[in-house]
């Protein structure tokens, strides 16, 4: 195949979903933080969300399989460390996708803006952590369910 | 100015070995603690201390330069070959000594972090910048726990003031400084951990007033864990654990 442009290999990683919350794309994420052609090789720079995730290598699996369905066979992922991804880097598209899903988007402020369910403001922190390491849980005194806040770093 | 690569390379591995041990030690309460949340908060908490090991052993085994992995210096060294401070190994104790060793930690941590963002050695300052978001979090949380529980109930609080009796002779030797620290400092690498002791006491001791605790006033240290002179009878035990699966099928994978 001829070498497609760094704007098509874009579009083919931006369909690829975030493996644990698979309502997002690793683009709409912010992880993916360059894409380019070294000679023949497709060289795409991913930085993790926390240090510890473990779905690091997941998302590096789901990256290279993409890609060689689309026809690159050579792929090269390079891990970015700085600058530090930061939820900034979140596209609104995401942030409206995680309410919609039932996760409050993170907010400057440091704690989710209303219950994802019922959109009531009466919201109380249960947890620091939830069940990734990127999510606190907290609990809305409106609607009384709990939820999973996305954190803010 | 070039700085000595073996010194380099001990900051390196005191850095990871640090977060490596204290990282299986969190871990070992996946699926023991008292409630649901908190054993979340806890495996979360062993998990970015595991990410944060992987970075600083990665580039300690990089600088090192015998083509090692940063697996290969967490399975296959034995424990003088450790530089983790004694704090971090000693055992989990009950639920309230683990949140208070990790507080303690996490408190310098915070402080180290800071500084280490502005190191003249861009990888540590890239690692310190990605590791200071997670530690601003395990310090809130252990903060708040230390302060819950040692302002708590009256066998809380006990369990927590004997607690504090037990690990606080331990907290001194993360201020040492020998000739790798100042090496560290000359090249700008790292700050000399004894001048963050003043910052790391005022922290301390704000949530330590808080939590209704009295630290104790007997100023002996026990050290030799960042050296690797002498580590604890604990550590050996905890590396049978942790290493017994590279130990016994050599460079298995899955
Ligand atoms: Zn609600």
């Amino acid at each position: 195949m001829t070498q497609p442009s760094v704007k098509q290999v874009w579009e083919w990683l931006e369909t690829i979903p975030d493996p644990e919350i698979p309502v997002i794309t690793l683009v709409d994420l912010g992880i993916i933080r360059n894409v380019e052609f070294h000679g023949e090789t497709c060289v795409v720079s991913v930085t993790p969300t926390y240090s510890g995730c473990p779905a690091t290598s997941m998302i590096n699996m789901d990256i290279e399989t993409k890609l060689r369905d689309c026809g690159l066979d050579k792929i090269e992922l390079k891990q970015q460390l700085a600058p530090a991804w930061t939820t900034d880097w979140m596209s609104d598209k995401a942030r409206a996708a995680l309410e919609k899903y039932g996760i409050a988007p993170p907010q400057p402020a440091g704690g989710p803006q209303r219950c994802p369910h019922c959109g009531g403001n009466h919201l109380e922190k249960l947890s620091q952590f939830g069940s990734t390491p990127c999510k606190a849980q907290w609990r809305c005194q409106d609607c009384l369910e709990p939820f999973e806040y996305f954190k803010c770093i | 100015m070039a700085v000595d690569k073996d010194k380099l390379l001990q900051f390196l591995l005191r850095q990871g070995d640090n977060t490596l041990i204290l990282g299986h030690r969190v871990s070992e309460w996946c699926g023991h603690s008292p409630i649901l949340e908190e054993d979340i908060a806890l495996a979360n908490t062993a998990l970015d201390l595991i990410g944060q090991t992987q970075m600083w052993l990665g580039y300690a085994a990089e600088v090192q330069g015998e083509g090692k992995s940063a697996d290969d210096l967490a399975f296959l060294r034995d424990a003088w070959d450790f530089r983790n401070v004694l704090l971090t190994e000693l055992p989990n104790g009950d639920f309230g000594q683990t949140l208070l060793r990790q507080f303690l930690f996490d408190a310098f941590q915070s402080v180290l972090m800071g500084r280490l963002m502005k190191s003249s050695d861009e990888t540590v300052a890239a690692i310190a910048a990605k590791a200071s978001k997670e530690v601003a979090y395990h310090v809130e949380r252990s903060a708040d726990t230390v302060v819950g529980l040692g302002d708590g109930t009256e066998e809380s609080h006990n369990r927590m003031q004997a607690a504090l009796e037990y690990l606080w002779p331990y907290v001194g030797e993360m201020f040492e400084s020998d000739d790798i620290d100042a090496a560290m400092a000359e090249a700008g690498i790292a700050p000399d951990p004894a001048g963050l002791r003043e910052e790391y006491d005022a922290l301390v001791g704000k949530v330590l007033t808080e939590a209704t605790l009295d630290i104790p006033a007997a100023k002996y240290a026990h050290k030799g864990g960042r050296t690797g002179y002498m580590h604890t009878e604990h550590l050996g035990h905890l590396l049978a654990t942790m290493q017994w699966l590279q130990r016994a099928y050599p460079g298995c994978e899955w």
